[in-house]
């Protein structure tokens, strides 16, 4: 036993050497955990040679990234990105401290917003070890007097494009995972029912169109089945099915109101909101039938909405306490983590950015980004009405 | 002890691998970036074709390839073993197409609106003169149904509101089938909060939109 004790010690520090001497080399890797919710520093970096545009769009990719822009002469500098100054993007990514340089980039096709998205990609993934997320797609709804419609465009809000013109309520949109597909619920025919559409032919699918409700669709990680709530049998219950709505299973029946189905990445689990007892709680069930259990979010109040990252590691929800919180639970559950006033997160596939609604004055809703670690979130302009029920491409 | 062992050797292993990894990798000097795919106009079904876009989520996949999931590693399992009590849902709604082709009657039963609480779908007693009122027409008009739209205020989340309106409809339906009407006959609808009767944003809009309302169902003549 004591032999194995000090191999373990040997071992232990022999990670850790490891582990430095990687971050030594350019390689530091995040790992999200609990502690660092909302507490990790930002990375200081400096921008050198970029103006207009571009400039913005690295400042936005870069601070919703976990990253603080600073000036050259900081004294907490870590990195310096200089451009070139010609019709082209560009980019070298120097270390300021151990003064080496990382890469050295230039950017064509595409548009200058598009090179800056790639060039900052580039950094995140240099510094940080892991993707950005600066090319991603998100789809949400936009509300205008009573009607509402499905939208599609980039991660900070550009290039929306209509995909619904459906002038009646649509709602919670969700991506199909690896394809270019959402499904949501459109009143069109009258009735709340689930459709499928493919954003690449325009062709739209119904999926579930039973009496009562059929809302909250969420599908998959491996884009095969879908769960959702129907009431057709007489309460809002949690379903699946196959996503082309065939091979239906009932999962809950209880007598309270089933909500916002989210699958754990492994398929295994879907996590929903409900009530025990009167209280309104988390809770999960396998996804091929079972018992449901509660998930404990220890210190908030009302949670809804629950979307779990795609590293299974956290759960993030809306908690009502007078106002509205996104908060973290660790996936098994335990004491929540308050973050910001907002509500309905959902992840980026890096399980480190979270986009989010927010409610302003006159009831008027927009949404924003949250990086989870250093706590740092940017609004996303968008003019056209009242946004909200953001769906990040993952 | 013995797995907190073989974790540790795994942990080295994988030290060592990723740095090996990060100093042989080799830097490549220029990014291509494919040009932004044509945008198409509106496709079929009414609806906005977006075409191919740059870099974006991701590429096309075919339905029929499956797309690779990388492997976290990650397995979610259960904590808390205790299996929660399960009830009866309710009563089964008939099937949609019941309903398809009848012609709608918004301001027949206008005055009968039934009124709710916050965060509650229970039906008050103050409230059951209206749903009597009626299931009283219900059982004069055997050819007639009936669609219930259940909908709430803003102070909640929107797919949470979208789950309690269609529990208010449903606990008016319940009602009314208890009242002698028969279940196949009553259909649910929920808006959610995304059809407020007053647009205010004070407890005396909010009181307002916390309703329950009729909608007389005939036989096209």
């Amino acid at each position: 036993m004591n032999m194995a004790r000090a191999i373990l010690s040997w071992m232990a520090a022999g990670v850790v050497l490891l582990q430095w001497l990687a971050a030594r080399a350019g390689e530091e890797r995040i790992t999200i955990e609990r502690e660092a919710w909302g507490r990790t520093p930002p990375i200081h970096i400096s921008l050198e040679g970029y103006s207009g545009e571009v400039e913005r769009v690295l400042q936005f990719d870069l601070e919703i990234a976990g990253f603080k822009v600073v000036g050259s002469g900081d004294e907490k500098l870590q990195y310096a990105l200089k451009g070139g100054g010609g019709s082209v993007v560009e980019g070298r990514l120097q270390d300021a401290i151990k003064k080496s340089e990382l890469f050295a980039k230039a950017y064509s096709g595409g548009g200058a917003r598009t090179q800056a998205h790639a060039l900052s990609d580039d950094v995140v993934l240099a510094v940080t070890g892991k993707p950005g997320v600066a090319r991603t797609k998100i789809a949400f709804k936009i509300t205008r007097g009573q009607d509402s419609e499905v939208y599609l465009a980039d991660y900070d809000g550009f290039n929306a494009v209509a995909v619904t013109q459906d002038r009646t309520v649509v709602a919670a949109p969700c991506w199909r995972p690896g394809h270019r597909m959402l499904f949501y619920t459109t009143y069109k025919s009258g009735n709340p029912d689930i459709v499928s559409h493919d954003l690449g032919s325009g062709v739209r699918r119904t999926v579930a169109r039973y009496s009562g409700s059929n809302i909250s669709p969420a599908v998959s990680p491996d884009g095969q089945h879908v769960a959702m709530i129907l009431s057709k049998s007489g309460s809002p219950d949690l379903f699946v099915a196959n996503v082309d709505g065939t091979g239906l299973r009932q999962l809950t029946q209880t007598p309270e109101d089933e909500s916002s189905p989210t699958w754990s990445p492994d398929g295994g689990w879907v996590c929903f909101a409900t009530r025990i007892d009167g209280r309104r709680t988390l809770a999960r069930i396998p996804a091929g039938g079972g018992s449901m259990r509660r998930i404990a979010t220890s210190g908030v109040l009302n949670p809804t909405e629950p979307d779990w990252s795609p590293d299974g590691k956290t759960i993030a929800f809306t908690s009502q306490m007078g106002g509205f919180q996104i908060c973290l639970v660790e996936a098994g559950g335990g004491e929540a983590k308050l973050l910001v006033s907002g509500e309905d997160p959902c992840w980026a596939g890096n399980s480190r950015t979270l986009i989010y609604t927010k409610r302003g004055s006159g009831g008027r809703r927009s949404l924003s980004l949250l990086d989870v670690l250093t706590k740092q979130s940017k609004d996303i302009p968008i003019n056209a009405g009242t946004a909200s029920q953001p769906s990040w491409a993952r | 002890m013995k797995r907190a062992l073989l974790l540790n050797l795994f942990a080295v292993v994988l030290a060592l691998a990723l740095g090996g990894v990060g100093c042989k990798k080799p830097q490549k000097p220029v990014t291509q970036i494919p040009i932004a795919g044509a945008k198409g106009g509106p496709g079929p079904g009414g609806t906005t074709r977006v075409g191919p876009t740059e870099g974006g989520a991701r590429s096309p996949t075919p339905d029929n390839v499956a797309p690779v999931q990388p492997d976290t590693g990650v397995r979610a399992t259960p904590v808390e073993t205790t299996p929660v009590k399960e009830g009866p849902s309710g009563i089964e709604q008939a099937p949609i197409e019941m309903i398809e082709g009848m012609v709608p009657d918004t301001e027949y039963f206008k005055a009968q609106t039934v009124y709710f609480e916050f965060d509650s779908s229970v039906v008050r007693k103050t409230q059951h003169g209206r749903c009597d009122a009626v299931g009283d027409e219900l059982k004069a008009k055997p050819e007639a149904k009936l669609m219930i739209d259940g909908h709430c205020d803003e102070r909640g989340t929107e797919e949470y509101n979208r789950a309690l309106g269609e529990r208010r409809a449903l606990a008016v339906r319940t009602y009314l089938i208890k009242y002698g009407i028969a279940a196949d006959r009553v259909f649910t609808r929920s808006w959610g909060e995304n059809r407020p009767a007053d647009p205010g944003q004070n407890e005396d809009a909010y009181a307002k939109n916390r309703r329950g309302e009729f909608i007389l169902l005939l036989p096209k003549p």
